[in-house]
């Protein structure tokens, strides 16, 4: 399990990219439903976006977002699933 | 042994009801309860439940959201999708896909600086409409698109 993430600063806006490791099974799969239900974004500790998922995203989920920031600031990327596993990763902005 | 399904249906059952006390109690700030991951928004099977369980309402006008998705998905278990708008002041974004089983497929809440501009991929069972929503102030807007789904992605 992990999270990729990439977070680069142009023009005090930071654009996040972020690959999470997750089947996302669906309810008819062996074991599923088990999916990503919460994601959150911090940027240097305070909560920047909360997304809330089911399983209809997609497997190994992608998320792009943008917030202002700056070069430097640290964001974090966790996230929480519907069988109370969960994740999170904290990255650099460049 | 409990099944896992069961075990799984009993664990939401007792996280909807310690917010429930907690929200009695006064102790949940409205903040929190945005953030809590939204059951009943999820399980509206319809398109119109969906919307009014996740927008107040199913009459929602059309407004300066930019949806950006393929007009036609090879592979409906990975469709990407992007949604942004100009609009200011923007607290939430829904999407939602009309033919799927259950139509709100990701919502988002934003804190102050974050722009409102989101992607991700989704899946789609088949062909539909697309529909994304943001909340500018105090007012929804939406807009739809038709995504044409070529080899349905839910499951399968």
């Amino acid at each position: 399990m992990s999270i990729r993430v990439r977070a680069q600063e142009s023009n005090g806006v930071i654009n996040v990219r972020a690959l999470m490791s997750h089947d996302m099974l669906v309810p008819d799969d062996d074991g599923g439903p088990h999916y990503i239900e919460t994601v959150e974004v911090k940027r240097n500790g305070e909560d920047v976006l909360t997304g809330h998922w089911n399983f209809t995203t997609s497997r190994n989920p992608f998320l792009q977002i943008e917030f202002e920031g700056a070069s430097g600031d640290t964001v974090t990327v966790a996230w929480t699933d519907n069988q109370g596993e969960s994740d999170s990763t904290e990255v650099e902005v460049r | 042994m409990i099944s896992t399904k069961r075990r799984v249906f009993l664990k939401g059952t007792l996280a909807a009801g310690t917010v429930g006390v907690a929200v009695g109690a006064g102790l949940l700030a409205p903040s929190k309860l945005l953030a809590a991951w939204p059951a009943e928004m999820f399980e509206a099977d319809s398109l119109e439940s969906a919307m009014e369980a996740a927008l107040g309402s199913a009459d929602i006008a059309d407004g300066d959201v930019e949806l950006s998705a393929p007009e036609i998905a090879e592979n409906g278990a990975v469709v990407p999708v992007s949604v942004e708008t100009g609009l200011d002041n923007v607290s939430e974004i829904a999407l939602f896909v009309e033919e799927n089983a259950q139509p709100l497929t990701q919502r988002y809440v934003l804190a102050a600086g974050a722009k409102p501009k989101v992607s991700s991929r989704i899946r789609m069972g088949e062909s539909s409409n697309v529909v994304a929503a943001v909340k500018s102030g105090d007012t929804w807007y939406k807009t739809v698109r038709e995504v044409k789904v070529t080899v349905g992605g839910c499951g399968g």
